[in-house]
This record gives structure tokens, C-alpha cells and sequence, in this order.
């Protein structure tokens, strides 16, 4: 059932559930910071309509910079604003930035630390029709290894607007992942955030026959969604499996804490991503559990392939990360244990 | 004039005695660049030794980090360190790494190295002291931006991308200045990547150009004070400087971009140097 104290959405798995873009939760997000900071200021590589930087753009003319089709520059310049006490957002697809960028990233607003903050647009494979070329499957992998960079993952258009604001607030580079699509809104605007600090939310119910939690689902960004369906599913089912569902948020700093304390209760982990299961969440729960708590891990994510053209959500079944395929890891793993 | 002049050879002892001891560095263009920074630490910066983050100080971005070493020693004899310091660089522990890290050492606005990435920085900053400047602090002055970049950086794309950008905001509180002294590590810049005109290159993307001798002191301030008094535009200052100046056998020498330097060497360069090149000999 659903952790009472995340305070999540009630009919939750409606199939009335409101839907709304992470990069819409951005957008509403940085208006907010920028009302409430006049050292923020925003950039983008003509994508400003599509990241939703525009309504900060209109609202705060003076304080928007239409770099153009320029991502490497995009960063130089926010790198300079960063360290001349302004509050840069920059806006542009995740492929281009961090992609195209990454080393401006590294030396002129990580290695410098510039007080930068990277809005990765467009990100995984509900990127849909534009094709392989722009679903960034590795973006969190190329922002995680870097030293001096912080890694937040939202789960939905809500949490995407708390991560933009508390960003604003927190000194130090930081990089935040969205996607282009609709797609749940299943927290309220009550549900905790805080940076670093994972959120439980999905635990056993209690209910007879259900045993103690067996596996620990780790997720994080929207495609955690399909985790909380497979938890309700895996307990209908004749098995009656139980697990718990984690909304890692932050890739680094990691928490590590409630990780494996929950290995420890489960004693086994699927991790939940849409990325590359290489570099990604999967890559940085294995680095804290083989560290201090080895148990059997599943990974769901893209498997080492790039994505392709097609219907957002058809992507999302073709390519493994759907809510059958995280049933059939809970059940993997299970037989590993 | 004179004086800047004799602070410019004392930066050159500096740099060979510096790079002697740190066993590698990059020679010829910190040498050729011993005048323009004697010229802007001594002269041109509005700045302040004791107060490094003072907010309405002129920054200097050294877009091209790898000539740091003079850049190091206008900064110690201006007093941002200790002299003594200056013998710590490359060294484990040092405050004063290979390429300039900005959270260090006093004095230096952003880390570089990576060639290509100062300009777009100098803009974060130009753009910043605008922005401030509009809000009407009276606290905050406007200072100014200045960003030295090598010529072979030209072949970066991501500096094409600044230049374009600080056009499009006519960013006149900015002034970048290339040091054309003609080599990079394979050889000669029009060997590799030929670059002329680069004075038509800037013109046509909309930025005020001014052409001097780098290694004349007195030419290159009046080119700076006609950069600032322009407002519509952005100015580049084309500074020509001779690599490896004031050391007879390094001059115009590709080679020394790089190569590390002996004692012997060292020596025989200190010596022209003390005696600028033997003409204090008799005295």
C-alpha cells in the first residue's frame, strides 16, 4: 500500500490520474525561484518554449539570455554569471547538455565551482518521435562522475517544481533531469522533498497471507509510476509478493542510510531507471551495496542500446522498462536470493 | 614607462627561474606576454592587491591558462602572494597549479586550461556587471572585463560561439585581446590551422578591432584606453608579440611552446635578461 506519510495523490492508479510533464513542474519552478530571487537568471540553447523557460523569460525580460544553438558556450557563460553572484539556470536537451557540453561542465562550473544549475531537458526515451539522437539514456551517468555535482532525478511535475526551487536555494553546482511528456502526477504538493533523502512510497500492506517485504524496488524520475503499479499488481498476485518502492530522487549525494537499511529488510534489489543501466541508479545503488551490504540486484533500464522513433509510451514497453518487466525482475531476483 | 618596462624583464626572470625549478611549463608565450601583464597589473587593472574579491575590481580572464607562470609572478610582485611562493609552482601542495585554479590562489577568476572556454566566461561576467549596473546599485562602479586568449584558440569552435554572442549584446565593458605570436604545440599557426584575416574575421561578426605591437607597452595601453572608450561594440585587441621575447635563442621558436628548460639554459636566458642582452655588459 501506499506510505501514508509520503502523502501521495489519493486514486492514485486512477486512469483519471492528472498528467503533466516534468518540464512543466521546471518551468512553474523557476518562475517561483525567480520571484523569490532576483540573482537568478536563466539560459537556454533556443529551446526556451520547449524547456518552459519562457515563462520566466517573460516575466523577467532583462534577466533571460537566448544563447542560440550554442551549448558549449551555454555553460562558459552561466560558469561566469555563477561566480559573479548570480543564480544561472541553463536550459537545453539533456543529449546537448550535459552531453554536447560536458566538459565545460567539468572545468568551468564543476572543477570552478560556479553556482550553476543544469536543467537537462528531454531526457530518456519518452522523448518518443524525435529518435534515438535526442533520448538521453546517459545523461545521469555523464553528471554523477563528476566531483562537485549534485544529481536529482524527479519522479513528476510536482517534485520537478520543488527540485527547481530548492536548487535556487542550495550553494553549488547541481543537475536536474526532465522529460518532455505527459506523464503522472502522483505526490501532492505535501509530499516530502529534501535533497539526498529517498522517500518510501510503497510498503507491505497489512493485510493476511502478505509476508514481510522480499525486494526492495528502487526508482527514480516518472517511470517510478510503473513501480508503484508493479507493487500492486505483485500483491494481487498469486504469490502475493511484497516489496517496498523507494523514490531515490538523488543520485548523489546518494542516500545511503536508507538503502541499506532497506536491503537489509528485503535482501534483494531491483533498481528502476529510464537510462542506461550502465552509470545510471542502478550503477550508484551497486557501488553502496557491494560496498557495505551485497544482496542480489536486478537492473531495469535500457540495456546498453539507443532508443529509436515511436510512440513515448510504446518505447517504454519495446525497450524493457515497463510494469511486466519490473514484475519479471522482482521474481528474478527473488530466485537469486 | 620605464618602470613597467623593468617590471616586464623582472616577470621574464621570474617565469625562466620558475620553470626551471618546476621542470616543465609552457615558455615562449609567457615570456611574450611578460609586457602586456606588467602593463595591466602595474598600470591598466582597477584592482586590489589586498582585497581580491573586492566587488568593483576589473577581472583579467587568462582564457589561455597554459601561460599562467607570468601571469603568477605579475600577481605575486603586485603583492596578491608571497614572491617566495612563486618557486612552488607545479609542486605538490601548491597554491600555484600547472593551469590557474580558481579556488586557490588570489587573483585568479576561473580555473583554465581547456583552451576556448575564457570568453564565454568573460560574457557570464560582463553580463553580471551589466545586470548590476542596471539595478543602479551605487555601491557596485562598472568595472570592466578583459580576456586574453592565445591565437591558436582560435581554432575552437566554442569560441566562435562567444564571439557571436558578445556582438549580439554589444557587450563594450568587455575587451579581449589575442596574443598572436604565431605557435602552437605542432608548429606554426598557419601551418595547422591558418587563421588571417583574423582582424576580417572579427569585423565581420561585429566587434571593434585594434592592432598593436604586443611587446610595446606604451602602444598597447592607448589601444586599451581606445577599447574603453568604445560603446557600440565589443573591441579584440590583435596583440603581435614575439614568442620566447627578451631570450635571444628561444625567440620565434615553435619548440619552446613547451620544452622544458635546463639549468644551463636557464642561466644563459637570466644572464641576457639581467643585462638585457649584454648591452649592461660593460657597465
Amino acid at each position: 500500500m501506499l506510505n501514508s506519510e509520503s502523502k501521495l495523490q489519493g486514486k492514485i492508479f486512477s486512469s483519471e490520474i492528472e498528467q503533466e510533464a516534468t518540464r512543466d513542474g521546471f518551468g512553474e519552478g523557476l518562475l517561483l525561484a525567480g520571484e523569490e530571487n532576483s540573482n537568478v537568471v536563466a539560459l537556454s540553447a533556443d529551446v526556451s518554449s520547449s524547456t518552459r523557460c519562457n515563462l520566466f523569460a517573460k516575466k523577467f525580460p532583462g534577466r533571460f539570455f537566448q544563447i542560440g544553438i550554442a551549448e558549449q558556450n551555454l555553460a562558459g557563460v552561466a560558469a561566469g554569471l555563477g561566480v559573479s553572484g548570480k543564480i544561472p539556470f541553463i536550459a537545453a536537451y539533456a543529449i546537448f547538455s550535459p552531453g554536447r557540453n560536458w566538459e565545460q561542465i567539468r572545468t568551468t562550473i564543476a572543477y570552478n565551482d560556479s553556482n550553476v544549475k543544469i536543467a537537462g531537458h528531454h531526457s530518456g526515451l519518452l522523448t518518443g518521435y524525435d529518435g534515438a539522437t535526442h533520448q538521453a539514456l546517459e545523461d545521469v551517468a555523464l553528471m554523477r562522475v563528476l566531483p562537485n555535482m549534485k544529481v536529482v532525478v524527479p519522479c513528476d511535475a510536482i517534485e520537478a517544481k520543488k527540485a527547481t526551487i530548492m536548487a535556487a536555494k542550495i550553494s553549488g553546482p547541481i543537475y536536474l533531469r526532465f522529460g518532455r511528456e505527459k506523464t503522472p502526477v502522483f505526490t501532492t504538493e505535501e509530499t516530502p522533498f529534501v535533497l539526498g533523502k529517498a522517500e518510501i512510497f510503497w510498503r507491505p500492506s497489512t493485510g493476511s497471507g502478505l509476508k514481510k517485504p522480499q525486494v526492495l524496488i528502487i526508482a527514480c524520475g516518472p517511470i517510478l509510476y510503473n513501480a508503484l503499479l508493479a507493487a500492486e499488481e505483485l500483491e494481487l498476485e498469486k504469490e502475493k509478493i511484497s516489496v517496498i518502492v523507494l523514490n531515490n530522487h538523488t543520485i548523489k549525494p546518494i542516500d545511503e542510510k536508507i538503502i541499506i537499511e532497506l536491503a537489509k529488510k528485503c535482501g534483494a534489489v531491483v533498481t528502476v531507471e529510464e537510462h542506461s543501466v550502465f552509470g545510471g541508479l542502478g550503477s550508484a545503488v551497486s557501488e553502496v551495496l557491494a560496498k557495505k551490504y551485497p544482496v542480489p540486484i536486478e537492473f531495469v533500464g535500457t540495456q546498453d542500446t539507443y532508443g529509436e522513433s515511436g510512440e513515448p509510451f510504446a518505447l517504454i514497453e519495446k525497450y524493457g522498462l515497463g510494469v511486466k518487466n519490473i514484475k519479471m525482475a522482482v521474481k528474478k531476483v527473488i530466485k537469486r536470493k | 614607462m620605464k618602470f613597467l618596462e623593468s617590471t616586464a624583464n623582472q616577470l621574464r626572470c621570474d617565469v625562466i627561474e620558475m620553470l626551471t625549478l618546476a621542470g616543465s611549463g609552457h615558455l615562449a608565450g609567457a615570456l611574450g606576454m611578460a609586457d602586456i601583464f606588467s602593463a595591466f597589473y602595474f598600470h591598466i587593472l582597477n584592482h586590489n592587491s589586498q582585497n581580491p574579491d573586492w566587488p568593483e575590481r576589473d577581472r583579467l580572464i587568462l582564457s589561455n591558462g597554459h601561460i599562467c607562470p607570468v601571469q603568477y609572478a605579475a600577481l605575486a610582485r603586485a603583492g596578491y602572494f608571497p614572491v617566495e611562493e612563486l618557486k612552488t609552482l607545479r609542486k605538490l601542495g601548491s597554491r600555484l597549479q600547472g593551469h590557474p585554479y580558481r579556488k586557490l590562489l588570489p587573483g585568479i577568476e576561473t580555473s583554465s586550461g581547456p583552451l576556448g572556454e575564457g570568453l564565454s566566461q568573460a560574457i557570464g561576467m560582463a553580463l553580471a556587471a551589466r545586470l548590476d549596473g542596471s539595478t543602479g546599485s551605487p555601491q557596485v562602479k562598472k568595472y570592466h572585463i578583459y580576456c586574453l586568449m592565445s591565437d591558436a584558440e582560435q581554432d575552437c569552435g566554442i569560441v566562435w560561439e562567444a564571439v557571436m554572442l558578445t556582438a549580439k549584446y554589444r557587450l563594450s565593458n568587455l575587451t579581449a585581446i589575442i596574443d598572436r605570436n604565431n605557435i602552437q604545440s605542432d608548429g606554426f599557426t598557419e601551418d595547422i590551422m591558418p587563421l588571417e584575416s583574423l582582424r576580417d574575421k572579427y569585423e565581420s561578426f561585429n566587434w571593434h578591432v585594434l592592432e598593436v605591437d604586443g611587446n610595446n607597452i606604451e602602444e598597447f595601453i592607448d589601444a586599451i584606453n581606445e577599447a574603453r572608450a568604445i560603446y557600440e561594440k565589443p573591441t579584440l585587441i590583435i596583440a603581435h608579440t614575439i614568442p620566447g621575447k627578451g631570450v635571444d635563442f628561444m625567440e620565434f621558436e615553435p619548440a619552446w611552446h613547451s620544452r622544458a628548460i635546463n639549468k644551463q639554459e636557464a642561466e644563459k636566458a637570466l644572464k641576457e635578461l639581467k643585462t638585457l642582452k649584454g648591452r649592461l655588459e660593460s657597465e
